[in-house]
């Protein structure tokens, strides 16, 4: 069961490599994020050198899949001919803590019409999808109640 | 030596196509931009012959080489692209043009935006292919994908942290229209809007109504720009430009919505620039064009470009603040990106040198300092500032 409705473009790993170690921890159920082995510094999106240091030598270390909401939105005009009898629906920002201010964006499970906090705590759940090139895990987001 | 483009380039020649909503023009791409470029030069009373350079944004179609041929250009100098930024390019076009004048590399330069949404694809659509991969495959399966959204999620975080409601988002929408119905060139002309029917329409994605947004639309435009020292060879009266700017923040560019200063129109960085190059400051300005792609982008540039703090947007942005010719800052008078044009905002620079002319349908009286801000949220942006004769 997915948050949105079929037919959206589906996400593969980047044919230069770049991205291919979240997309694979991810049907693992891992979150990971790039980090510099050099100087520590975590970094989002993936890109070839460490934003901190200039260093080549990053990896993907697996991190708490928690949260906080940094912004969000209520999306209602669909883009997409997948979204026209979607709906409403909710994207959140979630900043991941102690990562030096790293975001990923994902939907925020739930009513699509939940009033919504910044600041409030979520945590990852994995949406596991069978794709037509390759099977993908997208990693959405719910109220942390614990 | 000082290095400045102050004062040491002028506008001389503006010109437009008629403005079409997305897919009405009659013409191709190509030959509204040629229309655009032939008008400016008739404004400006010069053979397009005599245009040595061409510069433009946001990738355009219309390739110089052959615009070069097409208007029988005697001898190309200058051919420039402002590497991306979408509408955040207008006046960094204006600022590479102003550039190679003032250094002596071209004599009479162009800055130019054609766009026929029909002929060519659409902004406000998500992309088409089955599967997406790069930074896209981290926000477009989530539905996250067309410009509005892009923005929305920054605006967000803005008005949250500031206590912004949205009748101040309103109001920005309200003055764009409310000057439209002045001005018949307008694609919103004759369609007023309301607070009531602003209210009533419907969201595009929270906290942007319909008319939060701008048109999609079909045109083209064009200005002449040329040595200082020639600007009084020319019939209109002169527009010097006074400072173009263009940049972005540490890391304004991270993907996945990661830069660090988020919730911002990213002109903090380049405003102090804009006014120390212009020399002068926000209070000089007597009116000024900001990019609405869409209304929270104008809310967090007028804050950026120092006219209003941010926890006082509530107070500042009101319609009668916003509107010639006695408001407080009348901005897009023209109708703007809203209700004039979406001509990815080299529109309003065309406004800006209106307002010096005197020749505005919504005319403020007798300014000196014009600004104009371009392309909110998409980097890299860029601003610039014009003046009149005495601001020299």
């Amino acid at each position: 069961m997915s948050y949105l409705n079929p037919g959206l473009p589906q996400p593969a790993p980047a044919r230069d490599g770049l991205d291919e170690a979240y997309w694979k921890a991810a049907q693992e159920e891992k979150l990971v994020i790039q980090r510099c082995k050099d100087c520590g510094a975590y970094q989002w999106g993936p890109e070839w050198t460490c934003h901190r240091c200039c260093s080549e030598n990053l990896t993907f270390e697996e991190i708490p899949p928690f949260g906080r909401i940094y912004s969000y939105e209520r999306v209602w005009h669909p883009v997409h001919p997948a979204l026209a009898e979607q709906g409403p629906y909710i994207i959140v920002l979630v900043e991941l803590p102690d990562r030096n201010g790293a975001r990923m964006v994902g939907n925020l499970l739930g009513d699509p019409h939940q009033e919504v906090q910044i600041g409030a705590p979520v945590r990852a759940v994995f949406e596991h999808h069978e794709g037509e090139q390759n099977n993908y895990t997208l990693v959405q987001w719910e109220i942390d109640t614990s | 030596m000082e290095r400045t483009v102050r004062g040491k380039v002028a506008v001389v020649g503006i010109g437009e196509t008629p403005y079409y909503k997305r897919g009405q023009a009659p013409d191709p791409e190509f030959k509204l931009a040629l229309k655009a470029i032939i008008a400016a030069c008739k404004d400006a009373q010069i053979s397009p012959k005599s245009v040595d350079g061409f510069a433009s944004f946001s990738n355009d179609r219309s390739d110089p080489s052959r615009l070069a041929n097409a208007l029988g250009c005697d001898d190309l100098r200058f051919s420039n692209m402002q590497w991306g930024g979408g509408g955040g390019g207008g006046s960094g076009a204006v600022a590479n043009a102003a550039a190679a004048i003032a250094t002596g590399m071209a004599e009479c330069v162009v800055v130019f935006r054609a766009l026929a949404q029909g002929q060519f694809g659409r902004f406000g659509q998500g992309p088409r292919s089955n599967v997406i991969s790069g930074s896209g495959a981290f926000t477009v399966p989530y539905g996250l994908m067309s410009p509005a959204q892009s923005f929305a999620m920054k605006v967000t975080r803005f008005m949250h942290y500031h206590g912004v409601n949205q009748e101040a988002l309103r109001a920005i929408s309200l003055a764009s229209y409310h000057h439209a119905q002045n001005n018949p060139r307008a694609v919103m002309h004759g369609r007023p809007l309301s607070e009531e029917k602003y209210d009533d329409s419907r969201w595009i994605v929270e906290p942007f109504h319909l008319f939060d947004c701008c048109q999609e639309n079909d045109g083209a435009a064009a200005m002449i720009l040329v040595p200082a020292e020639r600007a009084k060879d020319f019939p209109h009266k002169p527009t010097y430009i006074l400072s173009a700017v263009s940049g972005s923040h540490y890391r304004a560019g991270a993907s996945v919505h990661n830069t660090p200063d988020y919730a911002t129109s990213t002109f903090k960085t380049t405003v102090p620039r804009l006014y120390d190059m212009a020399k002068l400051g926000p209070d000089d300005v007597d009116v000024a064009q900001i990019y609405e792609n869409f209304t929270g982008g104008v809310l967090m540039s007028v804050v950026e470009h120092n006219f209003c703090e941010p926890d006082g947007c509530n107070e500042f942005f009101t319609k009668e603040n916003l509107t010639a010719p006695s408001g407080r800052l009348p901005i897009n008078t023209s109708g703007g990106n809203l209700a004039e044009c979406y001509m990815h905002g080299l529109g309003l620079n065309i406004e800006a040198v209106r307002q010096l002319r005197g020749e505005s349908s919504n005319q403020v009286p007798d300014p000196n300092v014009s600004l104009v801000a371009s392309g909110p949220m998409v980097t890299p942006v860029s601003s610039s500032i014009y003046g009149s004769e005495a601001t020299l």
